[in-house]
């Protein structure tokens, strides 16, 4: 008998709770600041076992004795650290009856990206149709992943339900001694994903749509474990082109991705965080920890649009430890407004035979700053490693800045390395053509701007190429004229 | 269809354009000659629109609408086109896609749908095949690495996409060898129709050997000092513009 719409709203509203969060409406919340004791309560919440609550204990304990880095080509406020909720289950989100209802601005950006309507409305927290399809795809997706042995979860279902798994892997390449907002986040995060691919199993989708359903509900300090075992392959996107507000100024993610001899990733992120008003108030604080190992003959390619956040701080990283492994770094960085980010990549060659690709490209308007920063280190038995790095910057108006920090560590002489860089500028020639030819001065801009990142654009998954096209236009509105 | 009276133009404190006066109807071919520096070139781009220019006085009227008020892509759909001297280059942009956006802004203008795939590319290998433009070059990025004569065609090409009521060529047949002038050159006269215009901006007598042109202007110093017919344009070519410009050079 086919359920009623009654009872399948139910069904998804206890669904949220089931995230693992409790469902208890006076202990939703802990009190502001951090301590022994609020990590303590964050695990017993989460139903933890003792092991994991040593190892966030560990972290917590380490980060003590750790200061705020200074390094970075940003301008951040200080951040009191006992002002912070650590833990608050996700919030029902008031449901509303239909599109109507849904902030008009909310809606023109939607349309502008061209989500499609079903899953607008489940972004927006519309109560209809929408909410069952997601709930069936989501069933679909299960059947089909397990059937293959692939494990895709929240990391605290992980926790539970695969202990081995996580002890193994968690922490094995982003460890809680790498930095200050490792340790933070090893000692108070609060929910993620966790992704296992099986020895030969190629993931027969890409994990991007379920994704992009769940994305709601995701924590202020959110851990990403993906381990892709002998000879597995998958391709994981995270993120959202809609913009994404939250009361949490603070977002502090670790990424872990763990590719076994001869396994394939490909990881791609949109990040579209809110980035604060025109005059720089508000925004999100965005210091994010990504690296991966790759074994013999192993391949990770991280893709990034990166859009959001008034501050971001983010370097997703290839450890190329087996032979001829290799890694791949594709960016796109467009700040805006009062917006900052430093962001890059490292790629440590240490076996032999290993390649890495780096191609950046930043795009500055308004008054941000926008700062790319890449180690490329080749250790010393890292026979034959190859480097190509590019990376470009585009500056639109005269206020805003581009910086780059490039390093090169090689203790090894046959490496070959290869740095090109350029900047330019949006030239009023440019967009006298363009305009010329009948394009607004807004399309113009677009245009010469996704022309600009078209090669990392053209790394993203399809359906999320062209929406990301369109968020690098509408990131840009009001930058000229 | 364009009516220029007095037209004033400076780019910063500098007057460009000392009061112009042209007309140009339905149908016909104005060259506009003169020596370097006359203020050819300003006169594309202040027709155009170009916000580099200030205009000073005087009166523009197109379809008699007054040009000034519109800004550059307004001007743009209401079909004047500017072929430019030195087209620039869009790197990561390709000439299909950006001529796709071009064609539907100017359907749009007009109230019509955006064409389809399909129609797009029929259009497309139509209007290439006037200027003998190699295909391959509109699935590369907008004039980014054309050599000289590739990036002459490509404007008129556009031209031809675009089907403008009002052309303006910049210079068109500078730095074309032989062969792409006449091809250039027919394309453009191939274009020609009761209905539309062209002005052409030229230093070299040959281009009007494949567009004849209807009246040629002399431009010098922001003003027209002389209009003839086609004859002047060989007179010029012979003796320079010495016997006309005499009597301006004291100024």
């Amino acid at each position: 008998m086919e359920k009623s719409t009654k009872d399948i709203i139910q069904e998804f509203e206890t669904k949220e709770y089931e995230y693992g969060f409790v469902s208890d409406i006076e202990t939703d919340t802990i009190a502001r600041g951090l301590s022994e004791d609020v990590v303590r309560l964050i695990s017993e919440k989460k139903g933890e076992p003792e092991w994991m609550l040593e190892r966030r204990l560990k972290a917590y304990r380490h980060w003590l004795t750790l200061e705020h880095p200074k390094w970075a080509h940003l301008d951040i406020p200080e951040i009191d650290f006992q002002d912070i909720i650590y833990y608050a289950a996700p919030k029902q989100k008031p449901k509303l009856n239909s599109m109507d209802e849904v902030d008009p601005e909310l809606k023109r950006t939607f349309d502008k990206l061209g989500i499609p309507l079903e899953e607008q409305m489940a972004l927006a927290g519309v109560a209809v149709d929408a909410v069952m399809d997601s709930v069936s795809v989501k069933t679909t997706f299960r059947d089909t992943l397990a059937e293959k042995g692939i494990i895709f979860c929240s990391i605290s279902e992980a926790i539970k339900e695969y202990p081995e798994l996580i002890k193994k892997y968690l922490g094995s390449v982003v460890p809680y001694t790498d930095n200050f907002y490792a340790a933070l986040n090893a000692a108070v995060f609060s929910d993620g994903s966790f992704c296992y691919i099986p020895k030969g199993v190629r993931c027969p989708m890409e994990l991007s749509t379920y994704f992009r359903i769940n994305a709601e509900g995701t924590g202020q300090f959110e851990r990403t474990l993906i381990v892709a075992d002998e000879g597995a392959y998958v391709s994981y996107l995270e993120g959202c082109t809609a913009p994404r507000r939250d009361e949490n100024q603070l977002h502090a993610a670790v990424v872990e991705i763990v590719v076994e001899k001869d396994a394939d990733v490909k990881y791609s992120t949109v990040q579209n965080w809110y980035p604060g008003d025109k005059e720089g108030k508000g925004g999100i604080y965005n210091f994010v920890t990504k690296r991966g190992i790759c074994r013999e003959g192993g391949h990770l390619s991280w893709t990034q649009v990166e859009t959001g956040s008034a501050i971001t701080w983010k370097y997703p990283s290839c450890v190329l430890q087996g032979d001829n492994s290799s890694g791949e770094f594709y960016s796109v960085a467009m700040t805006n407004n009062y917006q900052q980010a430093d962001t890059g990549t490292k790629m440590i060659h240490i076996g032999k035979n290993t390649r890495s690709r780096i191609v950046s490209k930043g795009i500055s308007a308004g008054r941000s700053q926008n700062a790319y920063r890449g180690l490329v280190r080749v250790a010393k038995g890292a026979d034959n490693a190859r480097n190509y790095s590019q990376c470009d910057s585009l500056l639109i108006g005269d206020k805003c800045g581009a910086h780059t920090f490039p390093v090169v560590d090689c203790f090894n002489p046959t490496a070959v390395l290869e740095h090109e860089a350029t900047t330019s500028k949006i030239s009023e020639d440019q967009l006298f053509y363009c305009n010329q030819r009948g394009l607004s001065t807004e399309d113009a801009v677009g245009l010469i701007v996704n022309g600009y990142a078209r090669e990392v654009l053209a790394k993203l998954p399809m359906e999320f190429a062209v929406e990301a096209q369109k968020l690098l236009s509408l990131s840009l509105e009001g930058s000229v004229g | 269809m364009l009516k220029v009276e007095n037209l004033h133009a400076s780019v910063g404190d500098k007057e460009i354009l000392k009061g112009i006066n042209l007309e140009v109807k339905a149908g016909e071919v104005h060259a506009i000659m003169g020596p370097n520096g006359s203020g050819k070139s300003t006169l594309a781009s202040v027709l155009a629109g170009n916000e580099k220019f200030t205009v000073t006085a005087g009166k523009v009227e197109f379809e008699g609408e007054n040009l000034l008020e519109y800004n550059i892509e307004e001007r743009s759909r209401k079909g004047i086109f500017l072929g430019f001297q030195y087209p620039v280059e869009i790197p990561g942009v390709t000439m299909a896609n950006f001529m796709k956006l071009a064609v539907n802004e100017q359907r749009k203008a007009k109230g019509l749908e955006p064409l389809t795939a399909a129609e797009y590319l029929k259009l497309m290998r139509e209007k290439s095949a006037i200027v003998e433009l190699d295909a391959k070059l509109t699935q590369r990025a907008v004039n980014e690495g054309f050599s000289g004569g590739e990036k002459k065609k490509n404007e008129i090409f556009q031209m031809a996409m675009l089907n403008p009521k009002l052309a303006i060529l910049d210079e068109t047949d500078s730095g074309l060898d032989i062969d792409a002038l006449r091809i250039v050159a027919t394309g453009v006269t191939r274009l020609k129709t009761p209905e539309n215009a062209t002005v052409v901006i030229t230093h070299y007598q040959r281009l009007l050997d494949y567009i004849v042109p209807d009246y040629v202007h002399v431009l010098y110093k922001g003003r027209i000092i002389y209009t003839g017919d086609k004859s002047l344009a060989l007179k010029l070519e012979k003796e320079g513009y010495d016997w006309l410009i005499n009597d301006y050079k004291e100024e």
